[in-house]
């Protein structure tokens, strides 16, 4: 162990357990999502004035925001899958687990960055 | 549903199940591999899901013409007259909704410590999805892309030639 933690029940090094809050967190926000989504959606059987209606409210900048949240989480719980995936499967998933989490942030950002360019120009520029 | 530990511990055993010294001989009414099959389901679904949620979103949200603001009631009836986008979205309701309702369940079994609140917080997770997945998989395939009446200017153009 290289360091004994303070201020945390964790033993050892605190990346696996941040990054694990942070899947469990990311994955109670995608699902709550994905409940309010399956409801807006059931409204094109309602009629297409009532579909309409809602999209509509989410075409405002906040709901805009909202949205590049939902996606920055859904990129985040998609990448560190795999990285569970690999520290499951993967004879030398456990010793790598540390660089993998690593990779999982460089992949994040190199798909949200230009994620949020085109979203967020979308939702600002009219 | 409390685990009959004294019982187990007192019940002779022809063989200990011992891993590293430790005896694990904790005996339950189920007797079965739900929690393995389960673990196996996340992470099969898990690879399905990022390549269908990252089509979906990139199909809805970002190729179109000004992102969210292209989907309305004629955008949903242009993909849904295909079967392709009917399957490929009760895939992705089935297999996220499934997915998502077990990761509560392991999250309920993690922090309610009440065996009484753990049952009826399952019952109503339980309850909201197997909902949501039949509401979900209704509206996929009762759904009508041009409604008899309805205002053709909101309807898709391939509603005006029949």
């Amino acid at each position: 162990m290289a360091k004994t933690s303070k201020g945390t029940l964790y033993r050892g090094q605190a990346h696996g357990q941040w990054s694990w809050v942070a899947h469990r967190i990311t994955g109670v926000a995608i699902f709550f999502f994905l409940l309010v989504h399956v409801l807006d959606t059931a409204l094109v059987r309602v009629s297409p004035e009532a579909y309409n209606a809602v999209m509509a409210t989410y075409k405002n900048p906040v709901m805009g925001l909202g949205e590049a949240g939902l996606v920055a989480a859904i990129v985040y719980h998609a990448f560190n899958g795999l990285r569970i995936i690999m520290v499951d499967f993967w004879s030398s998933g456990t010793k790598y687990q540390k660089q993998m989490l690593w990779g999982v942030l460089i992949l994040w950002v190199v798909v949200m960055v230009p994620f949020l360019i085109r979203h967020l120009s979308n939702i600002f520029g009219g | 549903m409390s685990t009959p530990l004294k019982a187990s511990i007192s019940v002779p055993r022809s063989k200990d199940l011992e891993v590293n010294g430790v005896k694990y001989n904790r005996s339950s009414s189920r007797r079965n591999n739900f929690e393995m099959y389960a673990w196996l389901f996340m992470r099969l679904s898990g690879v399905v899901l990022l390549v269908l949620v990252f089509v979906h979103l990139w199909v809805n949200l970002v190729s179109p013409e000004g992102g969210v603001e292209a989907v309305d009631f004629a955008f949903v009836a242009g993909k849904w007259a295909s079967p392709f986008w009917q399957v490929f979205d009760m895939l992705l309701l089935w297999l996220a909704m499934l997915h998502g309702t077990n990761g509560l369940r392991v999250i309920i079994d993690d922090y309610a410590e009440r065996d009484r609140t753990r049952f009826w917080l399952k019952v109503f997770l339980f309850t909201t999805s197997a909902f949501v997945i039949l509401l979900g998989t209704l509206v996929i395939f009762t759904f009508e892309p041009c409604p008899a009446g309805a205002d053709p200017a909101l309807l898709a153009s391939f509603c005006a030639a029949g």
